[in-house]
């Protein structure tokens, strides 16, 4: 059923854990199953410094935020902010019936990147291209 | 064998062909292939062929009479045919079943499809923490247009195995039919149709080491069955088609060496079954047994497990190269956890951990052992990324 690419995220999974104190943070929950994902973000200067996750859910849920969190890793968030589940679970070859958990894990990344706006909304501005004070 | 490291622990879900079930099947696929309903010689043979079987097949359930036994292609065949052949038969009597919430999804659809297509009333009967139905519920349930209790004999998820001799006696107490899906029973419990006062009983060759694509439905003479499958008068007009020879041949004799081996497998599995019960609840801490604990298939543990989901266990498990089966279900097709667990009060979270564990004639002490080396490690890995896991607090 899986791609050697997703039991290779699933076996040894990257950034696996909690961040104290996250600039960014999210919990999503699927609602088509129990998934469950958490991410933690750490932001310096526009960009992911670092990113932890834990998720429960199958080898999918598992392999998809671990690939996701590799890949936004040291990114900046407009890099983040642009990705979609489909650049996850074309990477991935995930299988139809799974699809919905590489959503999952690109839904936690966004909501995160909205947690860390709302806690600091000049960094929104700058992002924008707005002059800061 | 496809796989010599292969550690099957799956037997539940289906079971390999036995060599002499096999061996006496082959004869019939291109020596004696004709027809039973041909009146020649090649045709007469393969009806002995079927005949015995069916003899053989209604000795081994205590059948009053063969014609008691009704080929069909499968336990669910065998499942549909038993209940809405009844209802359809009954129709006159009443419109009312009654059920368990434990049943195999061939009864518990069939009901479903009943009420939902047909205005039928199901009674669902609850069950205990162990998954076990109690007697008096069924005669409480019982009304006077109730057609049919069915009740599943031991639980394909947990293993549990239901008081159905004590349900058969209130079932005939009451004048009410009752099927009973023993699927996961047959082979491997005794089976007495009378002592368990059962009026039609559903079996699947696949789960004791004959093929899949065979099973049987008992159906006790004078009781009324409409067929689901209309044709040719074969299986005494119950069930349309030509009888599949080779395949029949297969369950009977297949049958015939799981009952004689009956007792000492059963001894054999339960002690392989409570080394694995005892190993996983002292080297995994919050696991948990799932099922009653005694009154349980001899060869089938059930676990949960606080904080992980079964699916990637049961990943970690195949690449171990160890195969069992899970409550899980990420996947779109069936997105609710188990409804037998749900039934059993098994919080929801926890059912999605769900792993069973099924022996059989492959399974030894080593095995065990080797699932015992793999499986602490796997919950482990998970817990370590899992959002949900609280080791709880030593006391």
């Amino acid at each position: 059923m899986y791609k050697e690419i997703v039991l290779e995220h699933f076996s040894n999974p990257r950034n696996v854990g909690t961040l104290e104190d996250p600039d960014g943070f999210a919990e999503v929950q699927s609602s088509a199953c129990g998934d469950m994902m958490e991410i933690y973000l750490r932001v310096r200067e526009g960009a992911i410094a670092d990113v932890k996750f834990r998720t429960f859910g199958c080898a999918a849920a598992i392999a998809s935020s671990s690939f996701t969190s590799e890949l936004v890793l040291g990114k900046p968030l407009a890099y983040a902010e642009a990705m979609t589940d489909e650049d996850v679970s074309r990477e991935l070859g995930l299988p139809e019936a799974k699809v919905h958990c590489s959503l999952l894990a690109v839904t936690a990344l966004h909501k995160a990147i909205e947690d860390y706006y709302a806690k600091h909304p000049e960094a929104r501005l700058a992002e924008a291209g707005q002059p800061t004070a | 064998m496809p796989d010599d490291d292969l550690l099957y622990l799956d037997h539940a879900a289906t079971t390999p062909v036995d060599a002499r079930v096999l061996d006496a099947m082959l004869p019939y696929f291109q020596g004696g292939y004709g027809n039973p309903s041909s009146r020649y010689s090649l045709g007469m043979e393969a009806l002995q062929a079927v005949s015995s079987a069916r003899a053989l097949v209604a000795e081994l359930l205590n059948a009053a009479k063969p014609p008691e036994i009704i080929f069909t292609s499968c336990g669910s065949e065998s499942d549909n045919l038993a209940i809405r052949g009844v209802a359809q038969a009954l129709r006159g009597k009443g419109h009312h079943i009654i059920t368990s919430m434990v049943e195999h999804h061939a009864v518990s659809h069939t009901c479903q499809q009943l009420e939902r297509e047909y205005g039928y009333e199901v009674t669902y009967l609850p069950v205990d923490r162990y998954g076990m139905v109690d007697p008096a519920s069924v005669a409480a349930a019982i009304r006077p247009d109730t057609v049919l209790a069915s009740i599943i004999y031991a639980n394909n998820e947990v293993g549990t195995i239901q008081p159905l001799a004590e349900i058969g006696a209130i079932a005939r107490e009451h004048g009410v039919l009752l099927h009973s899906d023993a699927v996961q029973a047959a082979g491997h419990l005794p089976i007495d149709v009378q002592a368990l006062q059962v009026d039609l009983l559903s079996i699947s060759g696949h789960k004791f080491y004959a093929p899949k694509g065979v099973g049987a439905l008992y159906v006790r003479d004078g009781v009324l069955c409409q067929p689901q499958q209309t044709g040719g008068s074969q299986e005494f007009g119950l069930r349309a088609g030509t009888e599949n020879v080779p395949y029949i041949v297969g369950l009977a004799t297949a049958l015939e060496l799981a009952c004689a081996e009956q007792l000492s497998e059963a001894q054999r599995l339960a002690t392989l079954r409570d080394r694995l019960i005892d190993g996983v609840l002292a080297a995994i801490p919050q696991a948990y047994l799932t099922g009653h604990p005694a009154q349980r298939l001899p060869g089938l543990a059930s676990f949960v497990f606080d904080g992980i989901d079964g699916e990637a266990a049961q990943l970690h498990l195949d690449m171990n190269n160890i195969a069992c089966s899970t409550g899980s279900a990420c996947a779109s097709s069936e997105a609710a956890a188990s409804h037998v667990l749900s039934a059993m009060g098994v919080e929801g979270r926890l059912a999605l951990s769900a792993l069973r564990f099924s022996m059989g004639r492959s399974t030894t002490p080593e095995t065990i052992d080797r699932l015992l080396e793999a499986l602490p490690g796997i919950v482990a890995r998970l817990r370590a990324l899992s959002p949900y896991y609280q080791p709880a607090k030593a006391h």
